[in-house]
């Protein structure tokens, strides 16, 4: 599983995974990191739970109520910077 | 000290068991249950125990809905959409949400209803048709929905409707304006769970009501909830199969035909064995659905709908036999494996029909293969 993103080579290592899941789904078609996950087509309803339940996992962070904005989750680049805002925000509270 | 499915296995002993058939002729639920059940834990198990509840583990849950599976269906049925609703609401439910509801739900002060379907939406839940429109502070709602479990005497409803073309979840309470249930009896099987309609005709709520975000109904809420839902089923079932397999192995090994025991001759052998293989391998599927859940992995969806899927089948296929293995003792009203029959069907049908499972489960297996 992975490790809470630090600086630029983790971010890349961020990215990496998460590309890794989303193009899990995918079935071997390419996915760049901009495009819309959701409006492809490719992916059904249920991926936005596994997708959610992979970042909580892999990312020890909680997807809350006012992070469901379609935005957040609808590219590669936007789950990363999802997840290190999450991450810096729990390491500030912590 | 005894685990949760242990003591919920005493607890039916003395307070279920006595009263499974007349809950299924009767299609009454008992309230004296309910308060049982309630003052035990066992209706808030999988609320945290923040709110009051058990916080059962996902294995711990399974375990206590395949006991409950094992003498009625209807209690079990009971346990899958209180605890569907709580884990929603958990889940993505406001903080003053989860305050006023959770700690209701964990003692069963208050039931709580899953409402989904319609005339025109069930397996293709994205079409449903009841309305969620904003007037200011509030929420007016309108709509029918159908086949609801416990919606006789459910206080709170989670309903899925359409705000704006995005799907919305919302809470409504029973006695709310515009709010009206019609219980639905007659049902082939789970005839204890106090089906009914929800009729809301402009029914107002305040906003604070919406659960989740709109456009996050169906994918999020509602799928917290059947995911949990799926869970507890697939579970339910491998208790109602080891039920008929215990009753068969009972029958078979005290009547006597031609001589020797049922149990002697090959062909009631033959369904012996498929029934104890079929409920073992269930459970194992089962138990790994609710590992890879407690471990919070991804996957845990996807084996979550294969456990529901196998089990509820093979569930199918055991009910069947164990009322070949009594011959007419078996079909009459109260032997126990008649009304696991009609409840089998059930479980093939309700948080996912074996068709679209099978439609589902087929992506997995391709993505699967090509990871």
């Amino acid at each position: 599983m992975g490790s809470e993103p630090n600086g630029a080579g983790d971010s890349d290592h961020l990215k990496s995974e998460i590309r890794s899941f989303v193009g899990s789904a995918f079935k071997g078609k390419e996915l760049t990191d901009n495009e819309d996950i959701f409006a492809s087509g490719v992916v059904n309803s249920l991926f936005a739970m596994e997708l959610i339940t992979f970042l909580e996992g892999t990312y020890s962070i909680t997807i809350e109520n006012e992070d469901l904005e379609l935005e957040n989750f609808s590219t590669v680049d936007k789950l990363v910077e999802l997840v290190e805002r999450k991450t810096a925000s729990s390491a500030a509270a912590s | 000290m005894k685990s949760p499915a242990e003591a919920f296995r005493s607890f039916a002993a003395s307070e279920i068991v006595p009263r499974a058939e007349s809950i299924d002729q009767t299609g009454d639920y008992p309230d004296e249950v309910i308060k049982g059940l309630g003052e035990a834990g066992f209706l808030g198990a999988t609320i945290s125990s923040d709110y009051g509840g058990m916080g059962m583990s996902e294995l711990e849950f399974g375990r206590v809905s395949e006991e409950a599976g094992a003498v009625c269906s209807s209690t079990r049925g009971l346990l899958t959409v209180q605890g569907m609703v709580g884990h929603a609401l958990e889940r993505w439910g406001t903080p003053d949400q989860k305050k006023t509801w959770l700690p209701r739900l964990a003692t069963g002060e208050t039931i709580a209803a899953f409402c989904l379907t319609e005339e025109q939406a069930g397996s293709d839940a994205r079409s449903v048709g009841a309305s969620v429109d904003r007037h200011d502070h509030e929420v007016e709602v309108t709509g029918k929905k159908l086949w609801i479990t416990f919606g006789q005497i459910a206080g709170l409803f989670l309903v899925i409707g359409q705000h704006d073309g995005h799907p919305t979840a919302v809470l409504v309470e029973r006695d709310r304006p515009g709010s009206r249930t019609v219980p639905v009896t007659g049902q082939l099987g789970m005839r204890g769970a106090m089906l009914a309609e929800l009729h809301l005709e402009n029914c107002r709520l305040p906003v604070a009501n919406l659960v989740g975000k709109p456009g996050f109904g169906f994918t999020h809420v509602a799928g917290a909830a059947l995911d949990h839902g799926r869970h507890s089923v697939a579970w339910g079932c491998v208790g109602t199969a080891r039920a008929c397999l215990e009753a068969s192995v009972g029958h078979a090994t005290t009547r006597q035909q031609y001589g020797a025991p049922l149990a002697d001759h090959q062909l009631i052998r033959r369904k012996l064995t498929e029934m104890f293989t079929g409920v073992k391998a269930a459970r194992l599927l089962c138990e790994s659905a609710a590992r890879l859940r407690d471990s919070k992995d991804p996957g845990a969806l996807s084996e979550t709908m294969t456990a529901k899927y196998f089990a509820s089948r093979m569930l199918a296929e055991v009910a069947t036999e164990a009322v070949q293995v009594q011959g007419a003792a078996g079909i009459k009203g109260g032997s126990g494996v008649e009304r696991f029959y009609r409840d089998a069907k059930v479980m093939q049908i309700i948080e996912g029909t074996d068709e679209m499972l099978q439609l589902t489960i087929a992506d997995f297996a391709i993505r699967q293969q090509a990871t």
